[in-house]
């Protein structure tokens, strides 16, 4: 029994541990964000909001933010009725490969961005498209329907069918069946697939630094820039906003559908 | 499966999703597999022997392997017994355990890897505490060594490694291990005999996942590392975006994909032979 004390011991050591190792980045971050040091020494000289004021005053970064927020937004509003759609046809369709097509519309998630972005640039230079904004949704719906697609298509496995037929017993067409009872059964699939596609893309960077150009930027690639051209605490500032946010919608997420469901991203 | 719904039309409903897929992800891999092999005059192998009889892009392949091989190991050592304890611990600890995951997974990796920028730097946290422990007299450089992208690769890929665990860990039923136990099997025995193999096919998804995506990561070493540590994804950008050397970016992005499907056929492979073991 005393082996099974130690290992039980040691496991929560490292469980304790591990929880500090990936909380304590982004609380350094945003302690760093209200310093009113330009180096990013802990404890700071003084607390300030001069990083925040400094952050409306960057065009820049305003501008590429309301970009992403676009792309994200449009893209995984497009990812859903795709990825939906595809996830009723794979759970409920009786053809061959089922299983094929669920692996070939996950499998994006597995390549390399940086390979994907190459070839979509090609391909979209080979159809002669060159406008910013619709290259960017195209290659941003390629890495949101993954989400999308096996999130949904989990959570129809568990849904009752039994439900629509009652629905159709009841007078109902098919699509009604399927919009009055299956959607509104589907919903916390939708929220935390919707929600992880529409983070992945806000934070994507290899597949959009070969589809924007010197005056479209998304956020990402914009804060690489900044970083490079000027490493002072207002990316500290908008990295604070952006953990705000994540931490605003996962709180609103797990009200309405619990934790364990966020963590089948 | 219910009568009523009209399984052979429903099929259809699949068309859109997948015909975007071929049109704007596979189609545009195979033209890029494709034109890898074209030169001047016709087919061509001369981007591949240039890749391959250059020393200099083993130490590329070799440099993005060994960091995705350190990276992926230090999250399964790390992550599995996170993933147990977080299987077996109810209430408060297994939610605070999965906040402690999730929350990093959302924000982006950009904002993470800055932060461990600012976490790394000579006089950082990192350095300033281990001091102040005693534990080292002088500051280590941490920021622009593989030391520090090893630590913020970790940090960025973990929740990948852990998440998948803990789904199969948590169906593992605890009564199983109460059995081994009455028979006399030891903490040890119970682990290796009972524990781990019902858990490998989480550890196969893991594995797959943070080594696939470590291959390919190039915020993380851009930040922390800097682009004088050569790997295949650091290439490819600097062909495309500087260079626009599209021959040999091509061939690099095609090894590079190469490695990404052998990790998944492998990884898929491995799942369906471990599939009825995971049955419980």
């Amino acid at each position: 029994m005393n082996t099974e004390r130690w290992a039980r011991y040691a496991l929560n050591v490292v469980a304790a541990l591990v929880t500090l190792f990936m909380l304590a980045p982004l609380l350094v971050t945003v302690l760093v964000s209200f310093s009113s040091s330009t180096v990013f020494n802990l404890p700071p000289p003084e607390w300030s909001l001069r990083w925040y004021a400094e952050l409306a005053r960057k065009d820049g970064l305003v501008s590429a933010l309301t970009l992403s927020l676009y792309v994200a937004v449009i893209s995984t509003a497009i990812a859903l009725v795709l990825g939906t759609l595809t996830a009723i046809a794979v759970e409920q369709g009786r053809f061959r490969g089922r299983e094929a097509v669920l692996a070939f519309m996950v499998s994006p998630l597995m390549m390399p961005g940086l390979v994907v972005g190459v070839a979509l640039l090609q391909a979209l230079r080979e159809i002669g498209l060159r406008e910013v904004f619709p290259a960017l949704i195209v290659g941003h719906v390629v890495i949101t329907l993954p989400y999308i697609t096996r999130t949904v298509h989990a959570s129809l496995a568990l849904f009752n069918m039994s439900l629509i037929d009652a629905a159709r017993t009841l007078g109902l067409s098919y699509p009604q069946a399927i919009l009055k009872v299956m959607v509104p059964g589907l919903a916390p699939a939708f929220l935390t697939s919707g929600l992880f596609a529409f983070l992945a893309s806000m934070d994507n960077y290899p597949i959009s630094i070969f589809l924007t150009d010197a005056r479209n930027k998304t956020l990402p690639i914009e804060i690489l820039r900044y970083l490079e051209e000027t490493p002072d605490p207002t990316i500290a500032a908008i990295s604070a906003c952006l953990i705000l946010f994540t931490i605003i919608v996962l709180v609103v997420a797990e009200r309405l559908v619990g934790i364990k469901r966020l963590a089948q991203f | 499966m219910s009568s009523a719904a009209p399984a052979n039309r429903v099929a259809w409903l699949a068309l859109p999703g997948v015909g975007y897929l071929l049109l704007a992800f596979a189609l545009p891999l195979a033209a890029l597999l494709v034109s890898s092999f074209q030169g001047e005059e016709g087919w061509t192998l001369a981007g591949y022997t240039r890749f391959f009889g250059d020393s200099y892009n083993y130490t590329v392949l070799w440099n993005t392997l060994r960091s995705a091989l350190w990276i992926t190991a230090i999250c399964l050592l790390i992550g599995y017994p996170t993933a147990f304890v977080m299987s077996r611990a109810s209430g408060w600890v297994q939610g605070t355990l999965l906040l402690a995951l999730i929350l990093p997974l959302s924000v982006g990796v950009v904002v993470k890897a800055f932060a461990w920028t600012i976490l790394l730097r000579g006089n950082g946290i990192v350095n300033a505490t281990l001091m102040q422990l005693g534990i080292i007299s002088e500051p280590l450089r941490l920021l622009f060594t593989e030391t520090g992208l090893t630590i913020g690769a970790v940090h960025v890929f973990l929740p990948f490694m852990v998440l998948p665990i803990f789904a199969v860990a948590r169906q593992i039923d605890p009564r199983l291990t109460d059995a081994a136990a009455s028979l006399g099997a030891g903490t040890l025995r119970r682990f290796t005999h009972v524990i781990w193999p019902l858990s490998l096919p989480g550890v196969v998804v893991g594995v797959a996942f943070v080594f696939s995506m470590t291959v390919s990561m190039y915020v993380v070493p851009s930040l922390l590392i800097g682009d004088r540590f050569k790997t295949l994804p650091v290439l490819i950008a600097r062909s495309y975006l500087f260079m626009r050397d599209r021959q040999t970016g091509g061939t690099m992005a095609v090894v590079l994909l190469a490695i990404a499907i052998i990790v998944v056929v492998a990884s898929a492979l491995l799942a369906r032979r471990l599939q009825p073991e995971a049955r419980i």
